[in-house]
């Protein structure tokens, strides 16, 4: 890498920070110098997350924390101002992938859950982050939407409904608190290698027909999405307020339809 | 504001339209993270100046004279950069104009002409000649300027906002065919920086440019010199093809739901 970070002294909080993208943003922060609130649904993971950047020599505690649950929020937030003394940015990143579903077929309480935590989540995350970071007057919000965010993949039931939903909160909040010193971001990571989908890899022609969407034709790692997270957090974005940034290798831009490279023609 | 830092040492970097602005910004970025830096101008003096001040701050760069418009010019000033630097890792194509602000219909069709030739057609040109190269070496960074005219529209904008928006086409088509090569393609989408011909506006005008702008005020050229430089490093490794605004929530933003200033 050719570019580093020095983050000494502030306090970053990252939720769904047990696994994939969350975990990789945490290590990060950390290792660039970051108090780190790693904070997750599931202890194990957390706490190992916890582990593995104190085995970095950064400093993390861990907060368990189920994003459903406005109060818990609230406490949470609260505990880490009282533990680390402030909060300077924020990583809402903890989501769910419901089952496939045609739009039709949406189970209500897939519905409910995955709005729940994709979204209701985020805008009592960014409620309680504001109600730290306005009064000290500056503050980072990275949230993580998806390229789902963006345009649409078949059968994703509720969760592109709830990405595309969370970029409209991110650009409202910009617009609403730019007064108050904070800028609000979103990522939108693309075909990202990490355990968010459950079970087995999938087969070649599954993976090989994802990756046609894809110009590099390779997914992420979850370095690569924490890499654009902490850019977004950092000064150098100073000026970079209520966008939605594809981590993508061009997902998003693609007309699939349009790679032939594949056929015998 | 120090929370970040570079190592561009042993990397050529091409910038053109760097005699002043944002160009010049970036050029200074790259040179003090240790880009050899190729100033590329149409004004010799404007591209000397630039080279000067890199080179007091200890950094490594020269000037190359450029009509972005023309393709052999282009074409010259990347051969001219490969020969003195022997090859090219990143390219910030940046030189660009605005026009005449009139309405659409009373554009002159010469002054339409320039504008795309200098704000698109020069674009292309420059992505030409710098993926051929870079595609020799396994790769590289390409970074337009293409502006918030490239993702919304102004009043009296015509020609610049076609262009722009032209310049994230062009910036998505190369982004997708030269993936494979190793070489992203990204733009950046400035709002309103303050530069000199901004501070001539009167202050009833800017006041209501800032009614457009969250943030409440001007961009520095240094702050859009740091969008290009995290998209020519490997901390966007996976980003490409993405028009990314830094603009202080501008297009996020309709302006005219701002009644702060109303005595309501």
């Amino acid at each position: 890498m050719n570019v580093s970070y020095d983050f000494s002294g502030r306090t970053a909080f990252i939720t769904g920070a047990g696994s994939g993208i969350g975990r990789a943003s945490a290590i990060a922060f950390g290792a660039a110098g970051a108090d780190v609130a790693v904070s997750d649904i599931a202890e194990p993971g957390g706490l190992e997350t916890v582990e593995l950047i104190r085995a970095a020599g950064g400093t993390a505690e861990f907060f368990q924390l189920d994003v459903a649950d406005a109060a818990a929020i609230r406490r949470t937030v609260s505990a880490i101002v009282e533990r680390f003394g402030r909060l300077d940015i924020a990583h809402n990143n903890a989501g769910v992938l419901p089952p496939p579903a045609r739009f039709g077929d949406i189970a209500e309480a897939d519905w409910r859950r995955v709005l729940d935590v994709n979204l209701d989540g985020v805008y009592h995350c960014v409620q309680a982050e504001l109600g730290v970071m306005v009064p000290a007057g500056r503050g980072a919000i990275v949230n993580t939407a998806s390229a789902a965010g963006l345009f649409v993949g078949y059968q994703q039931s509720a969760y592109t409904v709830s990405k595309h939903a969370l970029i409209g909160l991110t650009r409202q909040a910009a617009v609403d608190h730019a007064k108050d010193g904070i800028r609000v971001n979103a990522i939108c990571p693309g075909a990202v290698d990490t355990p968010f989908v459950p079970g087995p890899p999938p087969p070649k022609a599954i993976f090989d027909r994802l990756m046609l969407g894809v110009p590099a034709k390779r997914m992420a790692s979850a370095d690569e999405i924490a890499a654009a997270v902490l850019w977004l957090a950092s000064d150098a974005a100073s000026y970079v307020n209520g966008v939605a940034l594809p981590v993508d290798a061009g997902l998003t831009i693609l007309s699939a339809g349009s790679d032939f490279s594949d056929l015998d023609l | 504001m120090t929370d970040i830092s570079y190592d561009f040492t042993g990397r050529t970097a091409l910038v053109t339209g760097s005699g002043s602005g944002i160009g010049r910004a970036t050029a200074l970025a790259l040179g003090a993270v240790g880009a050899n830096v190729a100033v590329a101008d149409i004004s010799a003096t404007a591209g000397a100046e630039t080279v000067e001040l890199i080179r007091a701050a200890g950094g490594t760069a020269e000037f190359f004279p450029v009509d972005v418009a023309d393709f052999a010019s282009v074409e010259a000033m990347v051969a001219a950069v490969v020969a003195r630097f022997g090859g090219l890792d990143i390219a910030h194509n940046n030189a660009g104009v605005e026009g005449e602000h009139v309405p659409l219909g009373d554009i002159r069709t010469d002054d339409w002409k320039r504008v795309i030739d200098i704000d698109l057609n020069a674009v292309y040109y420059c992505i030409k000649a710098e993926v051929a190269v870079m595609a020799e070496r396994g790769g590289g960074s390409i970074i337009n300027t293409s502006s918030v005219s490239g993702l919304i529209a102004g009043y009296n904008l015509g020609a610049y906002t076609a262009a722009k928006h032209g310049v994230i086409g062009l910036t998505k088509s190369a982004a997708i065919d030269h993936a494979k090569d190793g070489i992203r393609v990204n733009a950046i989408c400035p709002g309103l920086i303050d530069t000199p011909f901004i501070h001539e506006l009167p202050q009833i005008a800017l006041d209501r440019i800032m009614l457009g702008t969250p943030m409440s005020r001007l961009g520095q050229p240094g702050e859009i010199a740091k969008g290009v430089l995290w998209l020519a490093s490997s901390g966007s490794s996976y980003v490409t093809g993405t028009a990314l605004s830094i603009d202080g929530g501008t297009v996020a933003l309709s302006a005219g739901t701002n009644f702060n200033d109303l005595d309501l």
